[in-house]
């Protein structure tokens, strides 16, 4: 009969094989995914997957401050430093699909099979024994002895690293900042362009009075036809009394350029509105 | 019994798929998150080695590179809000004044 610490032992390293399969399947098909998605929402949304699954790959392999330390920074900072940047970057644009140099994308695939190949190999020749026994460093002391090895072996590089951030964070304040070529418009010159833009009322929030308060909702006006401006440039229309569902405004008017209640131009609605909505859209 | 060539074979497979969609993809952005993936499979890697050799040395070089990486992306997602404010594109062929 095997005794019960051995047969604890075998069910955690059986665990350990499920987890690390499932975690390696699901890391490599959402790395594929965010490569092959066309946006890059989806690609940072992909890369989140990626990097959770590899926090809780550092926890298996007694890493745990590494692993907070991934989901705090990684997921939680970096991800969402990635996010904001797409909100002001690039939301609406799509990756084309156009190859802009002949057999691009044959040839990178070619590069990555031989680099697969080659790093396999390498892998392969190197001696990569089983894991070592592992004492308290690896689990609950695993904290107090990353502490002790930096603030002693490595305490050089950590000074080194402090340089690095506080240059990044003023480098990213340097690029970042925008000096003004123009006067900064008065209060007085706002209102003067809204109400020669035509549309002195500001426009009207999503979902208001229409079946659902969704985002991609379009508001209904006193006289039950949707306004097709109340949704965001960004996201489809869903139909609506008097609208068919499709593509929002195809021009984006970007913030600090057009007034909110601006309409950008090469947006005016085709006559056809005008004929069966009373001329109701035509000022929406 | 998951041994630390499994995590390292796992690492290679990142790393490449990494690479490759540095060298696919046009938007800045998304080249920026493959670099990302290919720094991510490194640091697993260096972990495996540190458990490997039960050796603490290789988590303190994985959290230096977290380090690196998020100044990184810091600085390189400024230059992109900044070249995106000049040229409203964010793609790296509209980049190109200094090519002739």
């Amino acid at each position: 009969m095997t005794h019960p610490v051995v047969l604890a032992a075998g069910a955690a390293a059986a665990t350990q094989a499920v987890a690390f399969w499932v975690l390696a399947i699901g890391s490599v098909a959402a790395a594929l995914a965010m490569v092959l998605a066309r946006k890059a929402v989806h690609c940072a949304v992909l890369l989140a997957v990626v990097m959770l699954t590899l926090a809780i790959m550092y926890a298996m392999q007694g890493a745990p401050f590494l692993a907070f330390v991934q989901v705090i920074v990684y997921t939680g900072a970096v991800l969402m430093l990635f996010l904001f940047v797409l909100m002001i970057v690039g939301v609406t644009s799509a990756d084309s699909v156009i190859e802009t140099i002949k057999g691009q994308r044959l040839a990178a695939g070619v590069a990555g099979i031989g680099l697969l190949v080659l790093l396999s190999l390498i892998v392969g020749q190197a001696a990569i024994g089983p894991a070592a026994k592992a004492g308290a460093d690896f689990g609950s002391a695993n904290v107090g002895a990353l502490a002790a090895l930096i603030f002693t072996r490595y305490v050089f590089p950590f000074e080194v690293t402090s340089a690095l951030l506080i240059t990044a964070a003023l480098g990213a304040m340097v690029l970042a900042h925008r000096e003004r070529t123009s006067p900064r418009p008065t209060q007085r010159d706002l209102s003067i362009r809204r109400m020669a833009s035509g549309r002195p009322a500001p426009l009207p929030g999503p979902g208001t009075y229409a079946g659902h308060n969704a985002v991609d909702m379009p508001a209904l006006l006193p006289d039950g036809t949707s306004a097709r401006l109340s949704v965001s440039a960004v996201m489809g229309v869903r139909a609506g009394p008097g609208l068919e569902a499709g593509p929002a405004v195809a021009e984006v008017s970007l913030p600090g350029e057009a007034l909110p209640g601006e309409t950008p131009p090469g947006e005016t609605p085709p006559a056809g509105d005008a004929a069966d909505g009373g001329g109701q859209e035509e000022r929406w | 019994m998951v041994s630390p060539a499994h995590y390292v074979a796992l690492a290679v497979v990142l790393f490449v798929i990494g690479a490759v969609g540095v060298l696919v993809r046009r938007n800045a952005m998304v080249i920026f998150m493959c670099v990302e993936l290919m720094l991510n499979a490194v640091n697993l890697a260096f972990v495996a080695f540190a458990r490997m050799h039960a050796n603490l040395d290789g988590q303190v070089i994985a959290f230096f590179v977290m380090v690196v990486a998020a100044s990184e992306v810091v600085v390189g997602l400024a230059i992109l809000t900044s070249i995106f404010r000049t040229r409203r594109s964010a793609s790296v062929d509209d980049a190109n004044l200094l090519k002739y």
